[in-house]
């Protein structure tokens, strides 16, 4: 039982659980909240927007989750620029007062895909800047050596188009990326049901990172229940070594001593 | 003076400092940040930062997202 208890470390820090989630799209701050204690992650990833002057008192994502127990990972969704990004990051950095961030810098409305020439633009400015940065980007290895190089502390490919539930599309990148990678490895975006977050760990990745597969699922709190329990599978599969394919049957019962 | 808040124009008197805005604005001031003409305003210095005529200000905070 070696690894069944082993951390992700990222930048240094150790958590216990390999799975990370978002804390957009669920009907509640409260709904969220359950399925954050039910998922067992220890980061959620936040989003930096105005706050509602006509009412500001309205209830607040830090009513129900407390950053002082969970990690929070602020992020630059909705960025299409390097110079939006950096906005952001560095008033989410004013706002909570720590450093690790999750970058990402986006192409196009449409497929939500990063814009990996911005992005890693920008992640040397925020490394620059001694933001520990976790970076979303393309599933492209030769890209992720070059934000690895940079100084990223995570690499997070995406799995499929954010909030696509189309699963692991191309894993033969995701393996290479995750072989290569000096760093943490974290699928981000693409998981739609758990089998896909167990596919993703079973490649080698550190970690899987999700919010529409939980959120929208009919019942979130089981559904992260369902995520913790794939990603420690997917883990455990991935340390124990899969049998090899075979082409035909090989019989589990042995041959001798039929009657 | 005029000042622009989170995109909308908000009165305020002459003399007001950034603390004394957030605190007109009924804002509570932990965990949120603030950007003053695109430069951020660091939150030691709210309450000597005076504003100015025109001045642009965003406040935000962290709120749900993936």
């Amino acid at each position: 039982m070696a690894e069944t208890k082993a951390t992700l470390t990222i930048a240094g820090k150790s958590y216990a659980s390999r799975l990370i989630i978002g804390t957009g799209k669920y009907k509640s701050y409260a709904e969220n909240a359950a399925a954050l204690e039910s998922s067992g992650a220890d980061i959620v990833t936040v989003a930096v927007r105005r706050v509602n002057l006509s009412d500001p008192t309205k209830e607040r994502l830090t009513d129900h989750i407390d950053p002082k127990k969970v990690t929070f990972l602020p992020n630059t969704a909705g960025c299409f620029t390097a110079d939006e990004a950096l906005r952001t990051l560095r008033l989410a950095r004013e706002a909570g007062d720590w450093k690790l961030v999750k970058l990402e810098v986006l192409a196009d409305q449409k497929t939500l895909y990063p814009d990996m020439e911005e992005t890693l633009r920008a992640a040397k400015v925020l490394i620059a800047e001694g933001f520990e940065v976790m970076v979303y980007c393309s599933d492209d290895p030769v890209y992720a050596k070059k934000l690895e190089d940079a100084g990223c502390v995570a690499i997070m490919p995406l799995g499929s188009l954010i909030g696509s539930g189309l699963g692991v599309q191309n894993p033969v990148n995701i393996r290479l990326i995750a072989e290569q990678s000096r760093v943490p490895v974290i699928v981000d975006a693409g998981v739609g049901t758990a089998s896909d977050a167990a596919i993703a760990m079973e490649l080698g990745v550190d970690g899987v990172l999700m919010n529409t597969a939980i959120a929208e699922a009919k019942d979130p709190i089981r559904m992260a229940r369902a995520m913790k329990h794939a990603v420690i599978a997917g883990r455990e599969a991935y340390l124990a070594g899969r049998m090899p394919k075979k082409k035909y049957a090989d019989p589990s019962s042995p041959l001798g001593g039929l009657i | 003076m005029r000042l622009t808040v989170n995109g909308e124009v908000r009165e305020a008197p002459d003399s007001a400092t950034l603390a004394e805005l957030l605190a007109s604005l009924g804002i509570e001031t932990g965990r949120v940040a603030v950007e003053r003409n695109r430069e951020i305003a660091p939150r030691s210095q709210w309450t000597d930062i005076a504003l100015s005529e025109g001045d642009q200000l965003e406040i935000v905070q962290f709120v749900g997202g993936g």
